[in-house]
């Protein structure tokens, strides 16, 4: 199994370490993802993304070639701006969702998924095209992401760098965050304000001590990977393999307004067609009304019994207090207000739709 | 190391047995509670479910998955625990105490098949020492 450079600081935590796609990666740390969770909420939390494939685009054709990789407009990006988007298959199935940073129309960075990090990689390799450079660096950088409504004021005590200076969704080199240079953006997985920094590889143990101790009086805690996925679940933030997928495409995870279906881009014809026969299925949230938890995978069925598709993810909301799912359902039911039944060890559940996300962001914008 | 208590039976499965009489009280053990994490719902049996040893017997619930407890003798349950539904949580605080059902069992000499505290004390020392 790969370790990330703060393998050394799970285990002095007592992280419950799991392998993760090959990662050998705290699932928790004492506390327990409930309580972990829940301080992201209220105050912070950091965590060891390290694990992260990271990916330059350089070139004088760079802008060119990635507006017809991703579905997402590259061209209506400016300097210092992160978009969220997609790589996808000509069948408009997901290759990986991922972040793109514009340094310059010249220079991108691309954060993707760990698990697609090396398909992802030769995905943008194999199609490279005219004067364009595709440089995998996922091995030397490491990642942290700080969380919560009060990242902004703990990161603050480590630099001299005007944090709010940086919008949601862009980004800052900063010189001196604890005395050295780093990656800044204001991005995160959680629903809740916060940044995710780049560091090269060796350095990585400085920074998680220097966050930790800054963060202490707010009581910031490390998070494991469990709290990781209970909070971007709240928010409806998708999960590679769960919402999006090799056979779930954007349209169908509900996220049509990252997906630019004006230009042209490797999937984009498949995608319109989709569009403009009627989208078949759909990304919904649901609310268990119920006991049981469902878990991804569970059938879905109308209140008559027909099947109308299975939970993408599902479990315990720590923030509500109850159980909730994501689903993939087919349309029209997927559309309708009221009740399904959601299939939980053999057991028909009732369970209704509601709004998404289940718990509301809470971006500084 | 997790708790063991003296005069229960165990399984490889970290469930633990109280023999009273033709009935055994079944729980999890505090080592299962803990690798489990926060427990959040507790999938009962209905009474008179018929079980062989090592079925399905119920399902307990953490933030972090599904986890099913299996029967460590055959037989009949007679009782469930119903106050878990509202608390599932004392799973965690107090794990022997929280019993999840009682088997009117069929086969009392399954019981032989189980080990007493020391054995199981040593099980866990061992399972431990393998996750490292």
């Amino acid at each position: 199994m790969r370790r990330t450079p703060f393998y050394e600081k799970h285990v002095a935590m007592e992280g419950k370490l799991v392998d993760f796609g090959g990662w050998e990666l705290p699932i928790q740390y004492a506390p327990g993802i409930v309580e972990e969770h829940l301080r992201v909420r209220s105050a912070a939390g950091l965590f060891d993304v390290s694990h992260m494939g990271e990916i330059w685009v350089e070139g004088p054709d760079a802008e060119k070639w990635l507006q017809g990789m991703v579905a997402n407009d590259v061209c209506a990006m400016h300097d210092g701006q992160v978009i969220y988007t997609f790589l996808c298959y000509p069948n408009g199935g997901v290759v990986d969702d991922l972040l793109v940073y514009r340094y310059s129309p010249q220079r991108y960075f691309l954060v993707v998924n760990a698990s697609n990090a090396r398909k992802d990689f030769e995905w943008l390799y194999g199609h490279a095209s005219g004067d364009v450079r595709v440089t995998d660096v996922s091995s030397s950088i490491a990642e942290l992401a700080l969380q919560g409504p009060k990242a902004q004021d703990i990161l603050a005590r480590l630099t001299s760098y005007d944090l709010s200076s940086i919008p949601f969704f862009h980004f800052a080199e900063i010189p001196d965050l604890a005395g050295h240079p780093v990656l800044v953006s204001r991005t995160g997985y959680t629903g809740e304000d916060g940044f995710e920094i780049f560091m090269p590889w060796e350095k990585g143990p400085l920074f998680w001590d220097a966050i930790l101790e800054a963060g202490r009086e707010e009581g910031i805690l490390p998070i494991g990977l469990g709290a990781r996925d209970s909070l971007r679940f709240e928010a409806c933030l998708p999960l590679y393999g769960h919402e999006l997928a090799v056979d779930i495409t954007p349209l169908e995870a509900d996220l049509g307004f990252f997906v630019h279906l004006e230009k042209p881009f490797i999937g984009r014809d498949a995608l319109a067609a989709m569009k403009e026969r009627g989208i078949p299925r759909k990304i919904v949230a649901l609310s268990m009304d119920d006991k049981g938890i469902p878990r991804s995978g569970c059938e879905v069925r109308s209140l008559d019994g027909k099947n109308l598709g299975e939970v993408t993810t599902g479990g315990y909301s720590p923030s509500l207090g109850k159980s909730i799912a994501l689903a993939l359902l087919k349309m029209p039911e997927a559309k309708e207000d009221g009740e399904f039944l959601i299939v939980i060890h053999g057991k028909e559940r009732k369970a209704k739709k509601v709004k998404k996300p289940f718990v509301p962001k809470s971006y500084r914008k | 190391m997790a708790n063991v208590l003296e005069g229960l039976l165990y399984t490889e499965t970290h469930e633990w047995v109280k023999l009273e009489g033709s009935k055994a009280r079944v729980g999890v053990t505090d080592f299962a509670q803990h690798a489990m994490g926060d427990v959040v719902y507790v999938e009962l049996p209905e009474v008179g479910k018929k079980v062989s040893k090592g079925d399905d017997l119920c399902v307990v619930e953490s933030v972090k998955g599904a986890n099913e407890v299996y029967a460590p003798l055959s037989g009949e349950v007679a009782e469930v625990n119903s106050a878990l539904e509202d608390s599932p949580e004392l799973v965690n605080s107090d794990a022997y105490g929280s019993w999840l059902v009682v088997l009117e069992i069929s086969d009392p000499s399954e019981a032989n098949q189980l080990m007493g505290w020391e054995a199981y004390k040593k099980f866990l020392a061992e399972t431990e020492k393998k996750e490292g």
